[in-house]
């Protein structure tokens, strides 16, 4: 059997633990299909699989158990899932392109969750608009509210929902539900004062919880959707992390933009050796520096006055190789007598 | 004799009494929900029929406007008070008919039980009611149960029908401006809901002896004592007192009334900390037996006008059908028979 590896992969194929058998991924930005979708999935499945079918971490569908010589046969039945989901695609009946970019997630946002202050789906496929297919690694995920049931501080562009809430004096009956809610559920950002909730502007989240929780329209969301970015969050061998807080209360299309930049970054700045091509945006800052990183991203992007940039930037996260010194063993690397400084007892006082 | 009117003579005819009158009337404050991209429909002026809302209930009920969530009584400076101005104009409000009939009620509890409240009764006699007529019952109203499902001492009334509006015009204040701008002439009868969606029996057994059964004990649990049961309700009419100081020497201020609900923490709560009904339970009952009980006994008519609102707007999905229909007669069965 002679198989292109390399453009099996390019097509979302998994070349698997069994010789001469692949699976089928199938992407879903955003994470929310019409289940006609799963008709199709089940019959690819059943028709050219083993019948099983695993739910990815990306939301997605790897579909299990397809012989290396359907795999063509599988591209073409994939198309009415590429159609239905309204995926970028260069060449019809020739499967999903998505060897780089991830899939963009999405919690379910606030299509039915009362805490989401925005259609994290739709946002999520304005998103894969602008950066499918690409060969290069970025992971974007999109979570409604500041509770980030998404996870998304774990990939390189996290995006959460916010709203600047709005307080009407005039129908507020003094209950005091918004401030109990927000120290409940969020970040105690509200006081009363003279009967009224008092909003500590600087540490407020966004999160909505007031407008929520409050019984009679007096905290209501603003007319404007925003969104904190955070940023090169990461799993991966040599040092997890986080990503870190980039910029609070940006706009919509900011968050479009922004994640669109990196792409010229990476390529300017990727490291040829990198092993198929892929490396974790995070690693070529890691190497750059975040400055010359925000000098990409921040390309001709226009936010809104009211938007916050964090600076500096310092992630930190379980560092298992990389800048810091390797493991150290005593008697090897180390003077045994070196120690003893940390083996005295603290003088008492 | 009623008149027949377009979107824009009716606009007009707003115009016309906008000399003297602010128009109130349900309309959509759009993104506003609880929920993001969420409206809410509540009572605001209007100058356009169009913004209107005819297919569904509003949120929040007219009473806003007679008794103002937040209402300043006075101003105060060491040795004088001057009293808070009234709006210049008066208001002609919108309605559907249980509505106009928990005008009834908010006149009982203001004008009849007791001195007359001077801030109601000032706002009161500025108001001219024009009646929403009303074709079909909304989920969970039940107006017919609770006989108000029919009205007749409008100002005027309003059927809404394929863009045109049948006004029928009984008060010679707004006629004048129908009469200019009508397009025609005819007769009209204000439409009303003749079945309701859900029949509400209130149990004709009911005693305060209900008080003691264990129906209350479910809600404890299940009502998180918000209170938009009772400040979207057009009958609730609680406020409490707040005295603001501008200054920390206290000598400078307002005193405002804001409205308020039995269900809250502090409105049992007294001086020295305690709390009459702390429990949901006990809240609820409190409530329901005044809708349906205690207010009739006072006034000889019930105080629930069967406008479905308190329903509607719940976020733990309590009904008070639900619990007249089951949890009363339920009620009064376990304390007869503990009675024997």
């Amino acid at each position: 059997m002679d198989m292109n590896c390399g453009k099996l992969k390019k097509y979302a194929f998994r070349v698997t633990k069994h010789r001469n058998v692949a699976s089928a991924r199938v992407r879903v930005p955003g994470g929310s299909l019409n289940a006609k979708v799963l008709g199709q999935v089940q019959y690819i499945a059943e028709t050219y699989g083993n019948g099983e079918v695993h739910l990815t971490i990306r939301q997605g569908f790897e579909i299990m158990g397809i012989p290396f010589d359907k795999v063509e046969e599988v591209k073409k039945a994939l198309q009415p899932i590429i159609d239905e989901l309204d995926i970028n695609q260069s060449e019809r009946g020739a499967g999903f392109e998505a060897s780089g970019t991830r899939n963009v997630m999405a919690c379910v946002g606030n299509r039915v969750c009362p805490f989401g202050n925005y259609d994290t789906t739709a946002l999520a496929k304005r998103i894969e608009k602008a950066i499918f297919p690409n060969d290069l690694h970025v992971k974007v995920a999109l979570t409604g509210c500041p509770n980030d049931c998404d996870k998304v501080r774990m990939h390189d562009f996290g995006v959460m929902g916010m709203t600047e809430p709005q307080f009407d004096a005039t129908r507020c009956v003094s209950c005091g539900m918004c401030v109990r809610k927000c120290k409940q559920l969020s970040v105690e950002a509200l006081q009363m004062k003279n009967f009224r909730p008092v909003r500590n502007v600087e540490k407020c989240i966004g999160c909505g919880v007031c407008a929520w929780a409050c019984p009679n329209r007096a905290w209501t969301r603003s007319k404007e959707q925003y969104f904190r970015i955070t940023l090169l969050g990461r799993t991966g061998k040599k040092n997890p992390r986080m990503g870190i807080d980039f910029i609070k209360w940006a706009d919509a299309d900011s968050v479009v933009k922004i994640v669109s930049n990196v792409y010229a970054f990476a390529k300017k700045y990727i490291d040829p050796t990198a092993p198929g091509g892929k490396e974790h945006i995070g690693y070529m800052v890691d190497r750059t520096g975040p400055e010359e990183f925000i000098k990409f991203i921040l390309q001709d992007v226009n936010l809104p006055k009211k938007a916050e940039i964090y600076r500096p930037l310092n992630w930190s996260g379980i560092r298992y190789v990389g800048l810091k010194s390797e493991p150290f063993y005593v008697g090897k690397d180390v003077n045994p007598a070196d120690l003893a400084v940390f083996q005295k007892p603290l003088p008492l006082k | 004799m009623g008149y027949q009117l377009s979107r824009q003579a009716l606009a007009d005819a707003f115009k016309s009494w906008s000399g003297k009158y602010d128009v109130y009337a349900p309309t959509v404050f759009a993104g506003t929900g609880r929920f993001s991209e969420t409206d809410v429909i509540r009572y605001g002026k209007v100058t356009d029929p169009a913004d209107i809302v005819w297919d569904a209930r509003s949120d929040y009920s007219f009473k806003e406007i007679l008794t103002p969530i937040c209402q300043v009584l006075f101003y105060f400076t060491e040795h004088s008070v001057r009293e808070s101005e009234f709006p210049e104009k008066g208001a002609v409000i919108f309605l559907r008919s249980c509505d106009l009939h928990a005008v009834k009620r908010l006149d009982y509890m203001f004008l009849q039980n007791g001195p007359e409240d001077y801030y109601y009764k000032t706002l009161r006699d500025k108001v001219k009611f024009v009646l929403m007529g009303c074709d079909h019952p909304f989920e969970g109203c039940f107006c017919v149960s609770m006989g108000t499902n029919v009205s007749t001492n409008y100002d005027a009334a309003v059927n809404f029908k394929d863009g045109t509006y049948y006004v029928d015009c009984p008060d010679a204040d707004l006629a004048a401006a129908l009469k200019d701008h009508a397009e025609g002439t005819c007769d009209v009868t204000a439409d009303h809901v003749e079945k309701d969606a859900v029949e509400v029996h209130i149990p004709e057994n009911l005693t305060s002896a209900i008080a003691k059964s264990s129906i209350w004990d479910e809600y404890d649990k299940r009502c998180i004592k918000c209170g938009r049961c009772t400040l979207a309700c057009p009958t609730c009419t609680c406020w409490s007192m707040q005295d603001l100081f501008y200054t920390e020497d206290g000598k400078a201020g307002e005193r405002r009334r804001v409205q308020t609900s039995c269900m809250f923490d502090d409105y049992t709560l007294v001086a020295g900390g305690g709390c009459f009904r702390q429990k949901a339970g006990e809240r609820m009952r409190f409530k329901v037996l005044h809708k349906v009980l205690d207010f009739k006994k006072r006034a000889g008519f019930q105080m629930c006008v069967g406008c479905g609102r308190c329903d509607a707007i719940c976020p733990e999905y309590i009904s008070l059908t639900h619990c007249i229909n089951e949890k009363l007669p339920q009620g009064m069965k376990e304390v007869l028979e503990n009675g024997k």
